[in-house]
């Protein structure tokens, strides 16, 4: 029986940095003719402010739509003849580029992927077709419970003048704002190599990877990049604020409830992180599906999400209830945040959730979209080559008292923020 | 797809098939049973999912929340679907803590409890499920849509089931379901992964064989009549966007046809009619005049015949009736003049590469299989798929859209938002 491919580790990572700052990930993978290709720019929503939202998002998928080169087809054409794949998106702090294509055409991938990046025109029929379709959208989400319901929750646990208090897709006053020149501007402002992350998997030789990154990117530069701003500072919110927002004549209602969480560089975010897969994660849902679906059938998800990142990303329960069970979730839901800061966790709740991370590794560095997305995570935030080794013993060190510290730190049953939307009056 | 494959029907006429695959230190089982939505009747709809529901609230070896913990314990996900034809179960876990998979599987298909209160708690769950799905627009769209195409055959109702069956629906009414066809000898069983054929299957004989085989299920017989004449309806309700839906009647499976319709779905929609595609004929009529926020496409491998559709965001400020003629212009056109060359050429190669890129994953080879065999009854007709997509030119493209796109066999559906 042959065997496995070795966990990724600093002897079958290989990593350069180009002298324009871009960091090259490559890890080989020759059991399928594919190539993944990950990748990501240090600019985002964090530039914005509340007058332009929804700009960062609006560049980064404009990007594809035209070149000084190429046209909306001249792009999309010769990827989509030979079954590839190429995205861009934004996020908070980075903007992502995702490939896939079969290992033979990385290198017209990534000089598809350099001009993009490197020379976007910007077409103005273009622009004007994402502006609409992004107004629809939001149209939609405006009675869309699920959205209405996280919308509102990032409006009570951030303060105003955080980027997270807004939404990165904008609002219907803003994406008419988001002209041309707007969106030419931002680009040439943070766009540039500094800090970017290209991580490739796949059935390349790690050599020639590496030069085919530098010979599509090598050459770019702008002096003028900034570096990501720092953020508000995010004051704990002295009371539990609740916001209902009305969506008539809907089946179900939505509420999200939570704070501000930590960073993935705090101290206590494995702690954290392991408390947030016992109150609502592992199995069905953790200890919030054991109430709120398994013991009183109130709802079909009820579970928590923990976001980490650059910034403190939300740590926040979801759950979809019949309206007139809203009030009694909600207490179901507050009374085990109450108890995951007052009691330590079980022994055997911890071994359970650490046995079950550890375990997923495998699965999740199964394919090459999984190795890439690692990878990335590891440059992105400092995580060291030999982290997948390590990674085991990081989790396995965590104790019962850093767990409920941790709780403690970010949730409070007197103090959180909630939002539920559906058909539902002001509380 | 080129590693070797073992198929074997136990005496008990389960059917176990194995296929291994060593790149990863992984193993996915799947339990498929051939029971679903299209096995249900008026008061008894949406009984397949609430069975398997109640899968996962356990049997006396295994008393419900250990089943979540033991696999999720073990760094293993599990997870279960039902769809209009079959029901499937599925682990995946590191390859040593397999046996856990094999022996729950074994143990729930023949001791499941449905314990009266576990049933009435799941009730509210699924209810509470449904009123999650009638939140959105699309699914009371696509409901209404089945509604209309399908007058005899049970791919009328949703797989969820109506509300009025699911607050009456009784325990014992679960129970029987459950008992008639939860039977090896109407389930598949596969493993794929980092294992050694003859020893996996020994452990499976253990502990599958002893399981009696239960009486034939009983076959569906009701089939849809030919429709004469287009059809259309409008679902009015509050809310701020529009949305099309066409749909036409679509070949099952294993049909010549349901291949060469793949291909005329690649050419309007892009390969597995994913709403990504920016250089198909729907995108560019729709999304690029700015008509439609989105368009998208659905064929499904069914065992009847089920419907194609076409569906459409309309964007603010433009009607649903311009969207509609938009899509209709579209396939109007398929109609009158074969596809080009280039088009058929460009639907193929993306077929190449989406297949090569499905046959990566572990759970995914492992659901092809067992789909194969559910849908088709034949474990090679994924095997086959892309020589007989290749295999498709642009006469018979235009053969199959003029006999399945006739106008007479059009129907239409309005999500029209009201304030």
């Amino acid at each position: 029986m042959s065997q496995p491919n070795a966990l990724p580790g600093p002897d079958n990572i290989t990593r350069r940095v180009l002298p324009n700052g871009i960091t090259v990930l490559v890890r080989e993978n020759h059991t399928s003719p594919s190539i993944v290709i990950n990748a990501m720019l240090r600019v985002g929503s964090v530039f914005e402010t509340r007058a332009v939202a929804g700009l960062a998002q609006l560049t980064a998928s404009a990007l594809m739509r035209g070149t000084a080169t190429r046209s909306f087809n001249d792009i999309y054409e010769p990827i989509e003849s030979i079954g590839a794949s190429l995205g861009i998106y934004s996020a908070g702090h980075g903007t992502f580029a995702h490939a896939k294509s079969l290992a033979e055409d990385l290198p017209l991938m990534l000089e598809l992927l350099a001009d993009v990046l490197r020379a976007p025109s910007f077409p103005e029929d273009q622009l004007a077709q994402l502006r609409a379709q992004i107004t629809t959208e939001l149209q939609y989400r405006a009675q869309d419970t699920r959205q209405q319901a996280a919308l509102h929750f990032y409006e009570l646990a951030y303060p105003p003048e955080h980027p997270y208090h807004f939404s990165q897709r904008g609002y219907p006053d803003t994406v008419p704002e988001l002209t041309r020149e707007r969106v030419q501007d931002f680009h040439q402002k943070y766009y540039g190599p500094r800090g970017m992350v290209v991580a490739i998997v796949g059935a390349v030789r790690a050599p020639a990877a590496v030069a085919q990154v530098e010979a599509a990117l090598g050459g770019w530069e702008n002096p003028a990049q900034p570096g990501l701003p720092a953020l508000p500072d995010i004051p704990p919110l002295a009371q539990a604020v609740r916001r209902n927002v009305y969506i008539p004549d809907k089946s179900q209602a939505d509420i999200v409830l939570g704070a501000a969480g930590p960073s993935r560089a705090a101290p206590d975010w494995w702690p954290a992180y392991l408390a947030n897969n016992i109150l609502g994660v592992f199995g069905m849902y953790g200890r919030l599906g054991d109430i709120v679906r398994e013991k009183q059938g109130l709802a079909y998800y009820s579970y928590s999400t923990i976001s980490g990142g650059e910034g403190r990303g939300s740590w926040r329960v979801i759950a979809g209830v019949n309206p007139k069970n809203v009030e009694r979730a909600l207490d179901s839901i507050v009374g085990e945040i109450a108890r995951m800061t007052a009691e330590f966790v079980s022994e055997a709740e911890l071994e359970d959730v650490k046995s079950n991370i550890t375990g997923l590794l495998p699965l999740r560095l199964e394919s090459n979209e999984g190795v890439a997305g690692s990878l990335l995570s590891i440059e992105r935030y400092q995580l060291g080559l030999d982290y997948l080794r390590r990674y085991a013993e990081i989790v396995r060190a965590v104790t019962r008292e850093e767990v409920l510290a941790a709780a403690r730190h970010y949730l409070d049953p007197q103090a959180y923020a909630a939002a539920v939307a559906g058909p539902v009056e002001a509380p | 797809m080129s590693q070797p494959v073992t198929k074997i029907q136990l005496d008990n006429g389960l059917t176990v098939v194995l296929k291994e695959m060593h790149h990863a230190p992984v193993i996915s089982w799947w339990v498929f049973y051939r029971v679903g939505s299209r096995n249900e009747i008026p008061g008894g709809t949406g009984l397949s999912h609430w069975c398997e529901h109640m899968m996962f609230k356990g049997t006396p070896t295994f008393p419900a929340g250990e089943l979540d913990r033991i696999i999720s314990r073990d760094g293993g996900i599990w997870n279960a679907f039902t769809g209009t034809d079959y029901t499937a179960y599925y682990e995946t876990l590191p390859a040593d803590r397999i046996d856990i998979a094999l022996r729950l599987e074994a143990d729930r298909m023949v001791n499941t409890l449905f314990d009266p209160e576990a049933v009435e708690v799941e009730r509210t769950v699924i209810m509470s499920e449904r009123e999650g799905a009638e939140n959105q627009p699309g699914f009371r769209l696509r409901e209404a849509m089945r509604g209309m195409c399908f007058r005899v055959h049970s791919y009328r109702h949703e797989v969820l089931g109506d509300m009025d069956d699911l607050a009456t629906i009784s325990r014992d009414a679960l129970y029987d379901h459950y008992r008639r066809h939860y039977r090896p000898n109407n389930a598949v069983a596969v493993a794929v992964g980092h294992f050694e054929t003859g020893a996996l299957l020994a452990r499976i004989r253990e502990l599958y064989e002893p399981i009696p085989a239960g009486a034939p299920t009983p076959p569906v017989t009701r089939t849809e009549p030919e429709q004469h004449g287009a059809r259309r309806f409008t679902v009015e309700r509050p809310g701020t966007t529009a949305f099309v839906l066409i749909a036409v009647p679509a070949p099952t499976a294993a049909a010549a046809d349901y291949f060469r319709l793949d291909i005329l779905d690649s050419i309007l929609a892009g390969s597995g009619g994913a709403s990504t595609n920016k250089t198909s004929r729907l995108y560019r009529a729709l999304v690029n005049t700015q008509l439609a926020a989105t368009v998208s496409t659905n064929l499904s491998s069914t065992i009847d015949p089920y419907i194609y559709t076409l569906s459409a965001t309309v964007n603010e400020g433009r009607t649903p009736a311009e969207v509609e003629a938009a899509l209709v212009a579209e396939i109007d056109r398929l109609l009158q003049s074969p596809v080009s060359e280039a088009e058929l050429e460009k639907a193929k190669k993306q077929a190449k590469a989406y297949f090569a890129y499905e046959s990566e994953r572990i759970t995914d080879q492992a659901y092809w299989v067992g789909d194969s065999l559910m849908v088709v009854g034949d474990i090679t007709w994924f095997d086959h798929y892309l020589d007989r997509l290749l295999d498709v030119t642009a006469d018979e493209v235009l053969d199959v859209a003029q006999r399945y796109f006739k106008p007479a066999r059009r129907n239409f559906g309005w999500f029209v938002p009201t304030p």
